[in-house]
């Protein structure tokens, strides 16, 4: 057997590429199981998709964290306006604060850092629970039951992280406004604040609001698929359920920047 | 309460040629037994001799690489997932920790089966669930969280669980493990107890010896990966209980069943690859 180090840099550059290719394929492969479950569910009457489960993991998932959510996009929002001030200043338009700050926070701060904070919130808590109950044998007996755990597990988990996704970001868009508001007015002064809400009403369309949540649905998948998928593929007790946790958060932040990233090429693409 | 009668009843599992994989270890090498309506079969065996690995082959948890396993006539191997959950519903199993959902009561979870598998209506499923709990003494105990409750009661809870769809065949993975030894007790006759009532076939998975021969009407010493004695209990005890006699197999399960420091076992043990060991080290392996 040869040891690590003696390995040629290709060939540990492509035992990193196959291990990618095999998350990905892994992820894939639980992400169609999930949505054969979900139209299973819509179509008969023998698929029982548990509704009660659905609103629990939405509670905890979105309900808890709306809180911190709702603090750190106004933090942003305060963050972006006295970032941009002085430059704007230069040029005689820091009324154009709320204009940037509205494009910016709706396209794309408002879906992504709540993605972030759900990630942290939702999807280490959702990698955590699944990665104790394979530990303490309870997706074994499940199987061994004839109870499905991507229907019973997998598919709540993804549905309500999905939804609250979509709901949490406006409210975020609304807060990182706010937050941009307040310090124009604490700080920036009427220049900028008087006419604040018109000029984000005027320079903001419909599209900037809907590329937004079209990102929010497709974070919100990729958070609680990686959670479950992490925590489905536990071994090895505690010190497993510790690194499925910790690699939830890590590969679900570059998932998002990634998947970021590969929709503003295409709304920049298609001019959206 | 040996139901057994090999000659007039099919058996309800059949363990064919059984051979398990994992990467290039061999963990059972060739496995056969068969189990029959209403018998306590007890597989024993060494940590690591295979025997959970044996197990979670007959419920269908592991795919062998050779051999099948059949499960009330069907092979589990050639069954799709939809079959595969068919055969499940027919048989429970208890796990080592009793496996209960943690994020549910005691009620629900042996409600669970029920809810899931049949189209009782919710009233009948409560009175059943009140019904099963008693048949385990754990009436009580219907509204707890399983945080609250000891080990001894979980593993009731699980056997509540596992008999609630009134299954035809019992499986039970180390079910004395971890408790101490009037608890242990308790559980032996409760499965004994449900053996009777129910009229299932058990397979224990064990290595509690006292637990063993309480419960057994046959037995099955499994020796790295493959069955080295299977026969009626009787023949067991009479090999614990009588002197070594030169016989390799037979020394080998007698320190096993008597649980002897010194034997066949240990001798395996002490001769296995040191030598290796140390030359490798030296000479940089791995």
């Amino acid at each position: 057997m040869l040891r690590y180090k003696q390995l040629i840099p290709i060939e540990v550059l492509g035992s990193r590429v196959l291990t990618v290719v095999r998350y990905a394929g892994g992820l894939g492969i639980l992400l169609m199981a999930t949505i054969k479950c979900i139209f299973a569910g819509l179509v008969s009457k023998k698929v029982r998709i548990d509704r009660k489960e659905i609103s629990a993991q939405m509670i905890r998932v979105g309900l808890k964290s709306l809180g911190i959510v709702c603090l750190v996009q106004g933090f942003i929002g305060m963050i972006l306006a006295l970032q941009m001030a002085p430059s704007l200043a230069n040029y005689g338009q820091e009324g154009q604060i709320a204009a940037i700050i509205g494009i910016a926070g709706f396209r794309m701060m408002g879906p992504i850092i709540t993605a972030v904070v759900l990630s942290g919130f939702a999807g280490a808590s959702i990698a955590a629970e699944i990665g104790t109950m394979v530990v303490a044998e309870e997706i074994e007996a499940m199987n061994a039951m004839a109870l499905n755990p991507i229907r019973f597990l997998v598919v709540p988990r993804v549905i309500a992280t999905t939804i609250m996704m979509l709901l949490l970001t406006p409210i975020a868009d609304m807060m990182i406004a706010l937050g941009g508001y307040f310090v124009s007015w604490a700080e920036l002064g009427p220049q900028v604040y008087a006419k604040y809400w018109a000029t984000l009403h005027d320079n903001l369309e419909y599209r900037d609001f809907y590329t937004g949540l079209i990102q929010a649905t497709v974070f919100g998948v990729l958070i609680s698929l990686i959670a479950c998928y992490e925590g489905l593929r536990v071994r090895g007790g505690a010190e497993g359920v510790g690194k499925a946790t910790t690699m939830t958060v890590v590969n679900s932040i570059v998932a998002i920047i990634l998947a970021a990233c590969v929709f503003t090429v295409i709304f920049y693409m298609f001019k959206l | 309460m040996a139901h057994t009668n090999k000659n007039s009843a099919e058996p309800v599992v059949r363990v064919v040629n059984l051979v398990k994989r994992f990467g290039d270890y061999t963990v059972l090498r060739g496995v056969n037994l068969e189990v029959y309506p209403g018998e306590m079969l007890v597989i024993m065996g060494g940590s690591g001799c295979g025997k959970s690995t044996l197990l979670r082959n007959m419920i269908g948890t592991f795919v062998p690489e050779e051999g099948y396993v059949e499960i009330l006539g069907e092979n589990l191997s050639n069954a799709d997932d939809h079959q595969l959950d068919d055969i499940r519903k027919r048989f429970g199993i208890l796990f080592q920790s009793g496996a209960l959902f943690n994020s549910m009561t005691v009620g629900e979870n042996v409600a669970l089966p029920l809810r899931e598998h049949t189209d009782l209506d919710p009233d009948t499923i409560d009175i059943m669930v009140k019904i099963k709990l008693e048949q385990v003494g754990l009436r009580e105990a219907e509204d707890l969280m399983p945080a609250e409750i000891s080990g001894g009661m979980k593993k009731r809870a699980g056997l509540a669980r596992a008999a609630a769809l009134d299954p035809e065949i019992l499986f039970y993975d180390e079910p004395s493990a971890g408790l101490d030894p009037v608890t242990s007790a308790e559980i032996d006759f409760l499965m004994i107890d449900l053996a009777k009532k129910l009229g299932v076939a058990s397979v224990v998975v064990t290595h509690e010896m006292d637990s063993a021969f309480r419960i057994a009407d046959r037995m099955v010493m499994l020796d790295a990966g493959v069955v080295l004695m299977s026969g009626r209990k009787e023949e067991f005890e009479a090999i614990r209980d009588g002197e070594p006699t030169g016989d390799h197999t037979k020394d080998l399960i007698r320190q096993f069943l008597r649980g002897d420091s010194q034997g066949p076992i240990t001798q395996r043990r002490q001769n296995s690859g040191y030598e290796e060991d140390l030359l490798n080290v030296a000479s940089g392996g791995w």
